[in-house]
């Protein structure tokens, strides 16, 4: 059954201290040439149905006014999966 | 003076914030998500707690609600709204305050008694203080790092929109150790701590005169109640 | 299991069960010895079906039948008085005991453990296990108002410690706090003993009106049975009887999680959901599902309510479709609640369910038969007698042997250890003892907890009791402590048991609170060896026998067996929880002195009692001899007087002396609002016969150190001798010196106390 992905990461420029988190584990860990983490989250829409243009529009809003934050994320992807 | 405080599923310090707005001389009012008649309340308090499981954002679930929805179009016309912790999270996510909030920069949920200044004494829940007052308000979540942009950050120490700061230690990594904002207007104030939990003796923060003895957060309910009396 | 000879569908029914007697069944597998399976054959005139050997294996487990503990755990309930039971609602043998605590009010509490799962997966079994307690307490009727939690780790530097603590600390903090509710106290223990098994004990309270209580049973045919909450899905499976990676069919998936998550939203949905429930008067009865899941609800509501149940277990909302219908059967997925309600309160109980978005499904309902039914679809899958599955468990009377070990431990007293000659030394020692994390602070641990949520704390830590006001209007609130000192129990585990009720006792006593009732959580190794049993019965022995002294009863509790690794088992750890109960929590008493200029006392006699103490054990790495003796008739006396100085408001402070003894006691009593004081020994160890290192670090019991205003000396010294209390002044609080200053021992300064305390458990971990 078809999926529609989204994609979402904190803004570049903001703060991510899980992320932040994460790379000091890993370079505790022996992994040093990672110079960072960033954490992200993938939010699948399941359809029992065919996908259509107008669901990856609805979809693309509803990304933008409710599955992610402006303010701190940005949506950096929206694809259709099958 | 009716305060309304709405309770969300995860809701947990509603009926905290209920018997903080009574002790202050107010009628509290409950309200509930899912319906958007806010039975004319004078105010509306959010409380905390982890509405929706802080499923999505912290906040980001119960800023689409009912109740919520209607909070932000009597907001914009200046209805008196306090956010607290969890309500914070949900005017940043409605947008009625700018800028974010997330995981605490140490990664751990932690609940002290925080010692905080209160920059700005002209809000409509701050009125009571002095300014620049110290005063002392337990804290205890785990998604209160405050984070803007450079551009907000400015704006907001300009129009000084900082309501309270975080005195001693920053206990969450929050920008400018931005600890609660208002809105232009004055009406709308967030803020991470909790003052419902300093309202009682005997079951606030610790103070060199007794132990649990601190109703500093007692001020935010009784400025919220003179200014609706003066409106 | 299920391959051979199936009906079309697949499952093992019970036509199955009669027609093919010889079936091969994986009993030893599921954890069950043979002899009980030929029990369970003979009980059903036949084999069992899948299922129903399913349901016999995790209720017949240790954790659910307490077979081991049992002929032990009657000394709880037949060694009471009708004094005991006064206040006493609901005894042993409910989700949770009940005790009235007076103007129609109830508080219901109980302990309980989960250990293993908190080895395997720290973060998720110490969150469940508070989420079980939790669901237990909602289950009487009563809604939670405080947790509290005893923790116990390996040796502080091993690195598989860090991997544990972090994890169970975080759990709680992750369920407990997304609950809203406050932890108002606990323990935290390390010592390499639990290295390979960790103890996580979780204590959690409620609140009720008299007449809101709920029970766990059935008893109107006709009535509904009802599962709510979150879907059923593969959590902990087998995680009862045994962490079996066995499935029951060759198809899907092999691997079924041992492990349950915990959803702490849900339940807090959940804890909402239930109490309007019962505010509206929908429900008859009410069961939490914990350990053994559906099997245990069933069962146990039949049974206690002695009829039977039809139910359809295709019904259960599943969130795994693949699921069998025994591993359904024996799932233990978290925030699930079962519900008896009368048909009439069907729409009723719909519209509240409705309103929290609270999922549920109708399995059955309520006979008038000694008999559980289970249809899975047409086909019958269980026909059992419900008493024989949830209460005519296996009893076992294991053998019991005094440890070859024993006589030697005792006999090694900590006398042979050389004691430091001068004050220089000796405060080394006390510095070096404040500074190890066993009596270092523990605030990187409890400031993860949210101690304010509700607004009814009245003391939490690091006072020596939790306090919750229960009334709002009149101030009555109840008061609860835990205790447990392994090495105690180690060396004798009788007076060990009896030490435990002693300190929680006393804990609760220095509040200004008035004992009332006990719960107990039993960690203890293999009650297949011997020498484990006898310190089970010694222990419970000791518990059962302090309690009646005391005149208090326990009210339930917990049997944790099998923390041990190879042949190494815990120390013997009998967790006691005592519950107090207050007129009025403004009178309640912290543990510290702000006050300048008030008068210390010491209440209590000190002997030279150095076995089994941290000074021994920490500083000396021994353990050896007899603890200390416990005096239960001098406790009684040191808490009535502490009640009465408390409602006469004489008293300012009060702290128990336990772990590290006077020294310990003194500093941490100073550190309470970082307020010093000069005191002074001499008078002390003339009166008791002590030299220096005993009077600070001697474990002696009864004793606890106060601090009283000047305006109010006089009536307090009378009140002491009056009642018999030995009374001793041995210093006074001093706010301008910030120092502790103990006369012909060191000035200590507050800031490097706090400085060696403070940042040891943020510095580990």
């Amino acid at each position: 059954m078809p999926k529609i992905i989204v994609e979402i990461m904190p803004k570049q420029d903001l703060l991510d201290p899980q992320g932040k988190a994460v790379a000091n584990a890993l370079t505790r860990m022996g992994n040093k040439d990672i110079s960072g983490v960033r954490i992200g989250k993938r939010i699948e829409l399941h359809f029992d149905r065919e996908v259509t243009e107008k669901d990856i529009e609805e979809a693309k809003k509803q990304a933008k006014e409710f599955l992610s934050n402006d303010v701190i994320e940005d949506v950096v992807a929206v694809t259709v999966e099958n | 003076m009716r305060i309304g405080v709405i309770t969300y599923p995860g809701t947990l310090d509603d009926r905290d914030a209920q018997r903080a707005i009574r002790l202050a001389g107010g009628t509290p009012v409950p309200l509930w998500h899912a319906d958007d008649d806010l039975k004319k309340v004078d105010a509306v308090v959010l409380p905390g707690g982890f509405s929706y499981g802080d499923y999505l954002r912290c906040g980001a679930i119960a800023a689409k609600a009912p109740a919520t929805k209607e909070v932000i179009k009597k907001a914009q016309q200046g209805l008196p709204v306090l956010g607290i912790c969890n309500g914070f999270q949900v005017l940043v996510e409605s947008h009625l305050l700018p800028g974010g909030l997330i995981r605490n920069e140490h990664q751990h949920f932690i609940c002290r008694d925080q010692k905080l200044k209160v920059e700005n004494n002209q809000t409509a829940w701050t009125n009571l203080f002095e300014k620049d007052e110290e005063i002392t308000i337990p804290l205890k979540n785990g998604e209160g790092g405050y984070i803007a942009t450079e551009d907000t950050l400015k704006m907001l120490e300009e129009e000084n929109r900082v309501v309270f700061r975080y005195l001693e230690i920053n206990p969450n990594g929050s920008m400018n150790d931005i600890a609660g904002l208002t809105n232009e207007r004055g009406n709308v104030v967030g803020l991470m701590p909790h003052p419902e939990h300093a309202v009682e003796p005997g079951f606030g923060p610790d103070t060199p005169v007794a132990t649990r003895s601190g109703i500093d957060g007692l001020k935010f309910f009784q400025s919220a109640l003179k200014a609706l009396v003066n409106s | 299991m299920l391959k051979k000879n199936k009906t079309p569908s697949g499952v093992d029914t019970v036509e199955n069960a009669q027609q093919e007697p010889d079936k091969e069944q994986p009993w030893k597998e599921l954890g069950l010895k043979e002899d009980e399976y030929q029990s369970i054959r003979e009980i059903l005139g036949r084999r069992p079906t899948s299922s129903e050997l399913a349901m016999y294996s995790v209720m017949w487990s240790e954790h659910c039948s307490y077979k081991s503990s049992k002929i032990y755990l009657r000394q709880f309930g037949e060694k009471v008085t009708d004094e005991m039971k006064k206040h006493l609602m609901v005894g042993m043998g409910e989700n949770a005991g009940v005790v009235d605590i007076g103007e129609g009010l109830a508080v219901t509490f109980k302990v309980e453990s989960h250990n293993h799962p908190s080895y395997i997966e720290p973060f998720q079994g110490a969150a469940t296990g508070v989420g079980g307690i939790v669901r237990d307490i909602l289950s009487m009727g009563a809604r939670p108002v405080a947790v509290m939690d005893q923790l116990r780790f390996g040796a502080p530097q091993d690195p598989d410690t860090a991997r544990v603590v972090h994890g169970v600390v975080d759990g709680i903090s992750f369920y407990g706090n997304c609950l809203g509710l406050p932890n108002i106290g606990g323990e935290t223990v390390f010592d390499k003993v639990y290295q390979g098994n960790p103890l996580v004990n979780a204590l959690s309270i409620g609140s009720l009106k008299h007449e809101d209580l709920k029970l766990a049973k059935a008893t109107n045919a006709g009535d509904l049975v009802i599962l709510f909450g979150a879907r059923t899905g593969a959590d902990g499976i087998g995680g009862v009887s045994v962490l079996a990676s066995e499935t029951f069919g060759d198809e899907g998936p092999t691997k079924r999680p041992a492990v349950q998550v915990g959803d702490p939203f849900a339940e807090k949905v959940l804890i909402e959901c239930c109490l309007e429930l019962f505010q509206a008067g929908v429900v008859a009865g009410i069961q939490d599902l914990g350990g053994a899941g559906i099997s245990c609800a069933t069962s146990e509501l039949a049974s206690n309510g002695n009829m039977g149940m039809r139910v359809q277990l295709k019904n259960v909302l599943l969130r795994d479709e693949s699921l069998t219908p025994e591993e359904i059967l024996m799932s233990e997925s978290q925030e699930r609640m079962c519900a008896i309600v009368p048909k009439k309160h069907l729409k009723d109980f719909e519209k509240i369910v409705n309103k929290w978005e609270v999922e549920y499904s109708v399995l059955g309902e309520v006979i008038n038969e000694d008999r559980l039914y289970i249809d899975w679809g047409h086909e019958e899958i269980v026909n059992v007698p419900p008493r024989t599955v949830a209460h005519d468990g296996p009893v076992y009377d294991r053998p019991v042997e005094y440890p070859k070990y024993q006589d030697a431990l005792n006999a090694d007293s900590s006398s042979t250890l050389k004691r430091a000659e001068n004050p220089t030394e000796i405060a080394t020692q006390l510095m070096e003892l404040i500074s190890s994390p066993n009596h270092a602070d523990k605030s990187w641990i409890t400031a993860q907890y949210d101690k304010y949520v509700m607004g009814n704390t009245a003391l939490a830590m690091p006072d020596d009791g939790g306090m919750i006001r229960i009334s709002e209007e009149t101030g009555l609130g109840v008061a609860l402590a835990t205790d447990a000192n392994g090495k105690y129990c180690y060396l004798d585990p009788y007076e060990g048991a009896r030490q435990a009720l002693a300190e929680a006792y006393r804990n609760v006593a220095v509040t200004g609170a008035v004992p009332r009732a006990v719960t107990n959580c039993l960690n203890f190794g293999s009650p297949e060896n011997p020498e484990v049993m006898w310190q089970f019965k010694q222990a419970t022995a000791g518990l059962a026998d302090g309690c009646q002294e005391l005149g208090i009863p326990v009210t339930g509790g917990n049997v944790s067996f099998y923390n041990q690794t190879g042949d190494t088992a815990i120390y013997p750890t009998p967790v006691v929880g005592v519950l107090g109960v207050i007129d009025d929590v403004a009178r309640r008493i912290p543990s510290g002195w702000q006050d300048d200029g008030n008068n210390i006392y010491l209440l209590g006699t000190t002997y030279d009692e150095l076995d089994g103490s941290a000074w021994a054990k920490d500083l000396h790495d021994h353990l050896g001899g007899r603890p200390p003796k416990v005096d239960l008739k001098k406790e009684k006396e040191l808490a009535d007087l502490l009640h009465g100085a408390a409602m006469q408001g004489l008293i300012e402070a009060a702290h128990d002396i336990s772990e590290g003894g006077l020294g310990i006691a003194i500093l941490e009593a100073s550190l309470r609002f970082n307020v010093g004081a000069r005191l002074w020994l001499t008078e002390l160890m003339e009166r008791d016969n002590l030299d220096l290192t005993a009077a600070i670090f001697s474990e002696s019991q009864a004793r606890v150190i106060v601090s009283v205003g000047r305006e109010d000396d006089v009536k307090f010294q009378a009140l002491c001798e009056a009642r018999g209390v030995p009374v001793l002044r041995i210093g006074v609080t001093d706010k301008e010196n910030q120092a502790v200053d103990i006369q012909g021992l060191a000035k200590l300064e507050l800031e490097g106390i706090r400085a060696a305390w403070g940042g040891v458990l943020a510095g580990l971990y």
